[in-house]
This record gives C-alpha cells, structure tokens and sequence, in this order.
C-alpha cells in the first residue's frame, strides 16, 4: 500500500469516528488507524520558516505524501535551550529569513486547505507564545488547525499559563517524560496529558546520542502502566533502522535533528525538498513493516 | 506593600515573576535541590561551615568605607563603599559560590558547571571548585574570552575548563543557555552553580540569601559607625546579585533609598543597551518570567554594555517585582559615564572598579552632589578593575599614552 493510500485509510477512519462522535480529534483518529494498521506512527520535526517560508511550504506540503503520519512542526525561537545544534542554526536560519508566530500559524492555515487529517503539533518555546498573548494564539492556533502543542519549557508545575486554556480551545498540550521523571512525579506530569505522551529517550538536547533499545523499551512499557495515551518516543532517533527497533513497541516515533540536517546540507531549496522527503519515505517504509516479523 | 521578605511563593514566585520555566528533565532535580536547600537553610551546620568559609576563605566582613575623597568631590552626600572587591577573588561572586559549592557537595554532586560573561563569576566558580576538589566546566561567550582574558587565563590556572560558546552573539546568554544544555544532558551528576539572581526557582531566592551577606553586614557597620540606618543604596545590575544581596535585608525599612543602575550602553533610546527594566517587557527565558530585552514575537534581543558582566537582556525576578511595586528606583548609566565615573574613582580613592560597578558610581556621580552631607549613601563597590584593563585601555588607552594591556 502506498503512503497516499494509507493516508486515505487515515481519512475513512476519521470519518467513521466522526459520524459517530464529533469531538474526535485528529490525533485521536490518526492513533486509532494506525492501531487497526499494526504500525506505529512517523513523526516528523522541522522548523517552520527553514530555511526560508517558501522552501519550507513546500517541505511541510510533501509530508504527508512522503508518509509522515504526525507533523511536529517547530516554532523558532532565539535560544532554544533544549535543543542541540542542528534545531539550534534551523531556528536562526528561520529567524534570519524572517520567520514569525504569525507566519507560522499561516503556515498551518494553508497546510490545512490541502489536507484536514494530518495532526500538526507545534513545539517550542514559553516566551514567543506568551508575547503573542496566550488567549490570541490559542485562539489563531485553533482557527488555523493546529491539534496540539509541545512546549518544552512549560513543566506541570505552570499548567495555569498554557495547558489549561489549550483544553478550553480544545488543542492537545502533549507532555514530555523523561528518564528523570521518577514514579513519585509520573502522576503529576500524567495529570492533565492528552493527545499522546513524547517520552524524551536520553537526559540531553535534541539531535544527541541514540539511547539503548531495551532501556526504552522498559521505559515505554513502565509508562504504559499508568496512562492510555498513545506513547510517542524522540530525541537521538536518526535512521530507519533505529526508527524501527523503536517503532515495534512504541505507539509512535520522532525524527527532528536527521530531517532537519538535510536542509542545511542541501545545495537548494529544492535540493533540501528532495533530501528531506527522501529520509521520509525511508523511515515511512521502515516504520510500516516494523512489526511485520515479530 | 506585603511581606516583601517573606517571597518567593511555595511556586518561586515574585508576583508574577519568577517561576520554574525549564525542561521536564530538569525539574525532579530542581525540586530536590529547593528541598536541599531549605533544609540546609535551618541547619546550624551548614550555617557554621558556610560562615567559617566566610571569614577565612572569603575573607568576610568586607569594610564599609568612607570615602572621604569621593564625598568631597562631589560636594554633596557622605558615600560610603561597601568593599566587595575586596573579596578572595576580587568581588562579590564568590559569597554565592561558596553557598552552593556546600550544598553541591552536600548533595553528593561530583561536577561543577557555570556560565560567566565578565569571568568574575567563571573565576569565582572555578576556585571553589579547587578548593572542594571538584572538576568544573565554565561556559563563556566567544566575544566575552576575547575582551576577559586575564580572567580566562585564571580560570584556567584553576584546574577549570573554559568552554568558548559560539551561538548568538557569544555573550553571557549563550553562555547561560549552553551550560543548561550540559546540565540537561548531565542532570545525575552535575551541579549547576548560577550565577546570579535568576534561573528557575529556588535559584534567585538562594542567591539572594548568599548574598545578603553584604547587606547585613553594611546594616551593622553603619549602625556602628553613624548610629543609624543609610538614606540610600546604590549598586549596579546586570542579573542583580550584588544589588539584591545589598538591597534585601532593608527592603523593610521603608526610609532606606534603594536605586539599581543598570548598563545603559549606548543609551537606553539607541537599542544598544542592558537596560532590561528600563527599555524591556515581561517574558520567559533561563527558567523565569521577568522583564527582557526582545522584539514584539518574543525574539530575544542582544544586550550591548562595555561591561561584560552587565551584558545580559534579562534580569532576576525579584528586580522585576521590586521595580513593579516601585519599592527600588532602577535607572541606568551609560558606557560613556561609566568610564568617566571608573577614572574619578581611581583617582579620587586610588581604587580600581570594575567597569560593572563604575555603572553603580556613575549614578553617584549625578545624585550625591545635589544630596546634603548628612545623608549617608551606600555604594556597593561590587568588584574590582583588574580585568578590565584591555577593554578600559581600548577606550582610553590614546589618553594615557598605552595602546594595549
């Protein structure tokens, strides 16, 4: 089955769902399909505005298309403290080129009159979201048809600023556990989850070391004990063959710092287009056959 | 104005600023270490070896001195210098250095990290690292380690390693920003000693207390010395440390005049300034909500002084609460008056400021000769010149005949 069709199979069943219960959101959907499919889900991270808006269309455009099933698509900030160096000269380049919170909201309008199943979940920082004004970007993030958010500097302990307002727009705020988060904190940091669970694979900033599988493996099968959410895993996930060990027991798995890397290697726009849908589509066909045999 | 003494909040808060903005990563440590430090807050212990380290290591109490020159020159308020610069290792980092290096190894912490943009706060890790036998990483800003050399090379003497940081414009929030990638990434080991009166909660409130040293101590000297509290108290800010340290034990104490100078640059209009207070807006960065310098998508904006220790587009959040309620004026010098205000004192008092704490006399400057000679005003003399000597030679350097340092 090609990517296009499973996508096609993604929008029957969200349809399905719909008709019979209209509050289900699209990663609710997406996780639903791809648990009837056996496969876990391909996440895809890339800044918007990098390295320029044009360029950076067409990439978030193809995503879907190239077999990505969830798009993370980042918001730049100046200092990304949680992110290693490749996310780290994506968000300047888009700076550079003028990347801005309204344009990326833009962004996700125009994704959305193309394609109205793909989840898109914007991850980032506190500070550009707060200057926006919290109430107004909720407010333009659900107009444009963002599903979720991730924000990486926004920890349980300050849900009164972002998380609970999220819930009244109904936009998922998708938690982060890390290998820190001990079972003392696991209640709290599960308390007010929802969409799915990124589990951060290694202590560390993106784009670092791969961490071991069975560890992880432990790890994602400890957080099944506590929440239904599906449990998405990242940080240090680079190559198809990684994708896949991951993908076997996690219900989703995020590539950011490979995809992004393919755009400052690129010669051209079009060229970082042909590379980043490429490593897609690589990762797509290893993430659908990954539990195939065994 | 309510209990000013009693905040942070259970949340770290400060009104609204403040807070524990990091990574989930972070914060099962960041809450061990706010349950470390209130304990060891109330342990006589702690409080014993941390006052013994004081006083024979540190070399506390640092003088308050009258400067009788400086007060005749300016024709007006009695000054009296609060002599931090006369610390082990030149100012006034070090008090909060050896706070926390014994609660580092209180937690059984094996690694020391810090940022530092002048290098005073890198030099003053670096020796209590030596001292408690520490290895210790200090990150600093690649333009910071060219225009601060004698202090990297001090560092490095040590035993430190100095890790140059590329990203931004290589400045303290880079510095700051790559040692929180180190920490994240060596959270089970590492102890992050912060610098100043910001980062995630408990940290400005724990500085704070480290610091407040000075200003207990300036409380007693001036009972001793005059009978009676000062009019006022003058420190410069950058993070805020050595003013906070300075300004909180008299918070309460509503005839005490408190005025924070922060680094004007080329002028707080010009946009080439630190004047978070003075020229920026609320927002979230380094783990707390406070005032920063940034555009209107909350992009943060480089700072510009000639002080490498001023040189950083936030502030602690106590600042920012204090500026809110109006409790402390925060104003702002310029470099240009702070190089004039740094040769005044040299030759008025035969001292050598930092170009951080000429920021603080260059306030002097323009209050003290319009005050009465009975009012007594307390500059805290933060650090010494010593480091500065290349950036002050590259800007005066024609004037007395030297090209370079």
């Amino acid at each position: 089955m090609s990517a296009l069709q499973e996508s096609n199979v993604v929008e029957e069943s969200r349809l399905v769902e719909e008709s019979s219960m209209n509050t289900t959101s699209r990663l609710e959907a997406c996780f639903t399909a791809l648990k009837q499919q056996n496969r876990p889900a391909l996440v895809s991270y890339l800044t918007a505005g990098d390295p320029d808006a044009e360029t950076s269309r067409r990439l978030l455009q193809g995503l879907p298309e190239a077999g990505v099933d969830i798009i993370e698509l980042g918001m730049p900030f100046s200092d990304p403290m949680a992110d290693g160096p490749a996310i780290q000269k994506a968000a300047l380049r888009a700076l550079e080129n003028g990347q801005t919170q309204a344009k990326t909201l833009e962004m996700v309008r125009q994704f959305r009159e193309q394609n109205s199943t793909t989840p898109i979940v914007l991850m980032g920082y506190y500070n550009p979201i707060y200057c926006y004004g919290v109430e107004r970007f909720l407010t333009d993030a659900a107009k444009a048809g963002v599903d979720g958010l991730i924000v990486v500097d926004l920890p349980p302990e300050h849900d009164e600023e972002l998380c609970q307002p999220a819930a009244q727009h109904g936009i998922d705020f998708i938690r982060l556990a890390t290998p820190t988060t001990d079972a003392k904190r696991l209640p709290k940091v599960l308390a007010n989850a929802s969409g799915f669970i990124y589990y951060v694979s290694v202590a560390g900033v993106t784009g670092g070391s791969a961490p071991t599988p069975e560890r992880l493996e432990s790890a994602v099968n400890q957080l099944r004990e506590h929440t239904p959410l599906p449990i998405s895993v990242g940080f240090g996930i680079r190559t198809a063959e990684q994708a896949a060990t991951i993908g076997r027991f996690s219900d989703a798995v995020v590539v950011g710092s490979a995809l992004v890397d393919c755009i400052e290697y690129a010669s051209s726009g079009d060229d970082a287009v042909t590379r980043v849908h490429g490593l897609v589509k690589e990762l797509a066909e290893s993430v659908r056959g990954c539990r195939e045999n065994g | 104005m309510n209990k000013p003494l009693s905040l942070p909040d259970a949340n770290g808060l400060f009104g609204s600023f403040g807070g524990r903005f990091v990574a989930e990563t972070l914060m099962p440590l960041i809450l061990e270490l706010q349950d470390e430090y209130a304990t060891a807050k109330n342990d006589p212990e702690f409080q014993r070896q941390l006052a013994y380290f004081q006083g024979d290591y540190v070399g506390r109490p640092s003088p308050l001195y009258f400067a009788e020159r400086l007060t005749e020159h300016f024709g007006g308020a009695s000054i009296y210098l609060k002599r931090e610069e006369l610390n082990h290792t030149g100012a006034h980092k070090i008090n909060n250095c050896i706070g926390q290096v014994l609660l580092a190894k209180q937690m059984g912490k094996k690694r020391i990290i810090a940022e530092t943009g002048a290098g005073m706060h890198g030099v003053a890790t670096a020796t209590v690292a030596a001292r408690f036998g520490l290895p210790c990483v200090i990150y600093m800003g690649a333009t910071d380690i060219e225009r601060q050399q004698p202090n990297v090379f001090r560092m490095k003497l040590l035993g430190a390693e100095v890790i140059p940081v590329t990203s931004g414009t290589g400045t303290l929030k880079d510095a700051m920003n790559e040692a929180l990638r180190d920490w994240v990434t060596n959270v089970d080991d590492t102890f992050y000693i912060i610098g100043t009166v910001a980062g995630p909660h408990p940290y400005p409130a724990m500085v704070r207390d480290f610091q407040a040293v000075i200003g207990h101590e300036t409380r007693a000297q001036m009972l001793e010395k005059q009978g009676r509290l000062p009019d006022s108290l003058v420190a410069c800010i950058g993070g805020g440390s050595n003013a906070m340290g300075l300004f909180h034990p008299f918070l309460n104490d509503a005839d005490v005049k408190m005025i924070g100078v922060e680094a004007g640059g080329k002028g707080v209009n010009s946009g080439l300034h630190a004047a978070s207070l003075n020229g920026g807006t609320p927002g979230v960065l380094h783990g707390n909500r406070t005032y920063l310098l940034q555009n209107e998508d909350g992009q943060i904006i480089d700072a510009h002084s000639i002080s490498a220790g001023l040189d950083y587009p936030g502030i602690g959040p106590e600042h920012a609460w204090l500026h809110e309620q109006g409790r402390v004026e925060y104003v702002s010098a310029t470099d240009d008056e702070a190089l004039e205000a740094f040769q005044i004192c040299c030759r008025q008092e035969g001292i050598i400021p930092a170009l951080e704490t000429a920021h603080a006399l260059a306030e002097v400057a323009k209050r003290a000769p319009t005050l009465p000679r009975e009012h007594l005003m307390v500059v805290n003399l933060s650090g010494r010149g010593d480091k500065d000597m290349m950036s002050v030679a590259h800007h005066l350097g024609d004037k007395f005949g030297v090209k370079n340092v």
